[in-house]
């Protein structure tokens, strides 16, 4: 009885592994989601390819009008073209969201990295900084900062990044302690390489796997903050507003012309959702331990 | 156990003094200080400006500053609003309970509806109905607060006329803010808990449970989950105190009373001692909320009170 409940179970787990294999689903997902960043990045760099009207552009004569042919996305309360609105804010939102996650995750892996090499009293006083660090939620420090600062693109990126950094900085600290007494760092240190060499062929290239996880994660999140500050009106003041401004912006007309809000956050949606959908690919394809479950099984 | 519970305290003191001095240097580092934004458009000459410094003590040395702020602080003196001159700490203290309604209502909705579909998704691995969870997972952390916010004005108050969109008096009003804020708490837990789940299932001791015979139900529910929880306990943590970030726009969009909504208006009204007071509140909550999760881990899990 209890032998063929347990072959029961390995059968219905190796089903569960073949299953794996034939029906991968997450593959259309992460095509889809490669797509999306890649024509959301083209919006950012290149808008005047994609947009069909200039963003400044405003159609007095279609104020406030549905989505329909001329407009696909709707006018809004200027009369400008909604598309053409959100292809051009991909700038400015996308530049927040890239360069605070680059700027959070050097900074958090200089700080973790020494932190994990020097050990002792620098180790304790930059964790204990960093600790303090995350005991402001995200949000708040972030706005805290930006509040402080003023609003300007650096601000408002050096503010996300902040908030971000600590985890970066502690995923950097762990990965360096675990590494720096594995045999090949020894193997390197006692034939005289310098630290510098060290850090950067032996360590780096070893820990740098969750580290990119975190960062592709850490943009949708950064992406999110940065859109967030916008819509409380700590963004960037600028001609062609971003996707939280735009959000914001709309909001007074959610009655009258709900397409004026829906679709910025759309926008900001699907690029956070795709961001994270490849990062959780990459998680699970830079996992050795994932990794070697499927070769196993 | 108890100085497990000591040994916390103390670094959870320390770490609350270290963000009140994070909170002091933003202020201090201010490009333009608190004094020339009283006087600005008054008309007040550079002497009354000065003279108005020295009377709040901003021409002291930096940790004469701090001291003095710290002190204040200990006394329970917040400082007072810019605007309108009214301690700060009443005002947090009147807007808090609104706060705190909104945010134990969506951690309740994360949590239950977080635990049940992250359990569902994982005991169905790799189903179609998996997939779904996991796509509700990942649009719940993906999808911006303000924005599901407006999405459920837009159809259940706008359109449906089910809910109000505004306001904070009464339950009903928490119903549309809850749901938007717990969105996101829910989608971080379905993720944590079924990748625990599955971690769990994998383990030698669920095989041994199952090749004992005991049925399904008890392998999964009083043996995988249990162990799966431990580690979304902690974000459980993280997600309340996220949530009162999360808060300053939820009670924006939703025109409710609360510490976030304050925040939020001072931000624009460049009360700055109000923003500092209210960042710092909720350092104080979050390292609370904290505590609370560092005690309930070492409860469930005594292996996290022999590393102390």
């Amino acid at each position: 009885m209890k032998e063929t409940v347990l072959a029961g179970q390995i059968k219905k787990l190796s089903v569960v592994h073949k299953k794996k294999r034939i029906f991968q689903p997450e593959h259309v997902f992460i095509y889809a989601a490669g797509s999306i960043i890649f024509f959301l990045i083209i919006c950012a760099v290149f808008p005047q390819w994609v947009a069909p009207f200039a963003p400044t552009k405003m159609f007095t004569d279609a104020i406030m009008q549905a989505p329909s042919v001329s407009h696909i996305l709707g006018t809004d309360y200027f009369g400008r073209d909604v598309f053409s609105l959100i292809v051009f804010g991909s700038r400015t939102s996308l530049i927040i969201g890239f360069l605070s996650v680059i700027t959070a995750a050097v900074i958090g892996m200089l700080i973790g990295s020494v932190a994990g090499y020097a050990g002792g009293i620098i180790d304790l006083i930059f964790m204990r900084v960093i600790d303090i660090l995350m005991t402001i939620p995200g949000m708040l420090l972030s706005l805290a900062f930006a509040a402080a600062l003023g609003p300007s693109l650096m601000n408002i990126i050096l503010a996300i990044s902040i908030s971000a950094l600590p985890g970066y900085a502690r995923l950097m600290r762990g990965q360096i302690l675990t590494l720096k007494n594995r045999n090949f760092v020894i193997a390197s240190k006692s034939i005289g390489v310098s630290n510098f060499v060290i850090f950067f062929r032996h360590i780096l290239p070893n820990a740098y796997s969750p580290l990119l996880v975190m960062a592709t994660n850490g943009l949708g999140s950064s992406i999110l903050l940065g859109a967030g500050l916008s819509f409380l009106g700590l963004g960037v003041v600028q001609e062609v507003p971003d996707w939280g401004t735009l959000l914001s912006q709309g909001r007074g007309y959610l009655a009258a012309a709900w397409w004026i809000a829906t679709f910025p956050g759309i926008a900001i949606t699907s690029f956070v959702l795709s961001a994270n959908i490849i990062g959780d690919s990459l998680r699970d394809f830079l996992d050795p331990k994932k990794k070697q479950k499927g070769e196993n099984a | 156990m108890g100085k497990f519970i000591v040994n916390r305290m103390i670094a959870a003191v320390f770490v609350l003094l270290g963000s009140l001095f994070l909170v002091f240097i933003i202020n201090y580092s201010l490009p333009g200080d608190a004094v020339d934004q009283m006087l600005e458009g008054t008309g007040a000459t550079p002497e009354m400006a000065a003279n108005l410094r020295k009377e709040l003590g901003l021409d002291l040395p930096f940790h004469t500053q701090f001291f003095e702020y710290l002190n204040n602080i200990l006394r329970g003196d917040f400082g007072n609003s810019i605007v309108n001159n009214t301690p700060v700490l009443d005002k947090i203290i009147s807007q808090f309970p609104a706060t705190i309604a909104l945010t134990v209502v969506s951690a309740i909705l994360s949590i239950v509806f977080g635990i049940t579909l992250g359990v569902f998704s994982a005991t169905h691995h790799n189903s179609v109905l998996d997939y779904a969870a996991r796509l509700i997972g990942l649009f719940g952390i993906s999808m911006p607060t303000f924005w599901s916010g407006i999405l459920l004005i837009l159809i259940f108050s706008v359109t449906l006329g089910w809910f109000p969109s505004i306001g904070s008096d009464g339950w009903i009003t928490l119903v549309l803010p809850s749901i938007a804020l717990g969105l996101v708490g829910s989608g971080a837990i379905v993720r944590m808990v079924r990748n625990s789940m599955l971690e769990v299932m994998n383990e030698q001791y669920i095989l041994t449970l199952r090749s004992k015979g005991l049925s399904e139900k008890v392998v999964m529910y009083k043996h995988a989950l249990r162990n799966a929880l431990i580690p979304s306990i902690t974000i459980i943590g993280m997600m309340i105190g996220d949530m009162l970030g999360g808060a300053v726009v939820i009670e924006t969009v939703f025109s409710r009373q609360g510490i976030g909504r304050l925040v939020a208006d001072a931000i624009t009204a460049k009360d700055l001692p109000v923003v500092q007071g209210v960042v710092f509140f909720s350092a104080i909550v979050y390292i609370l909320i904290n505590f609370m999760v560092d005690i309930s881990y070492s409860v469930i899990d005594p292996r996290v009170r022999k590393s102390f």
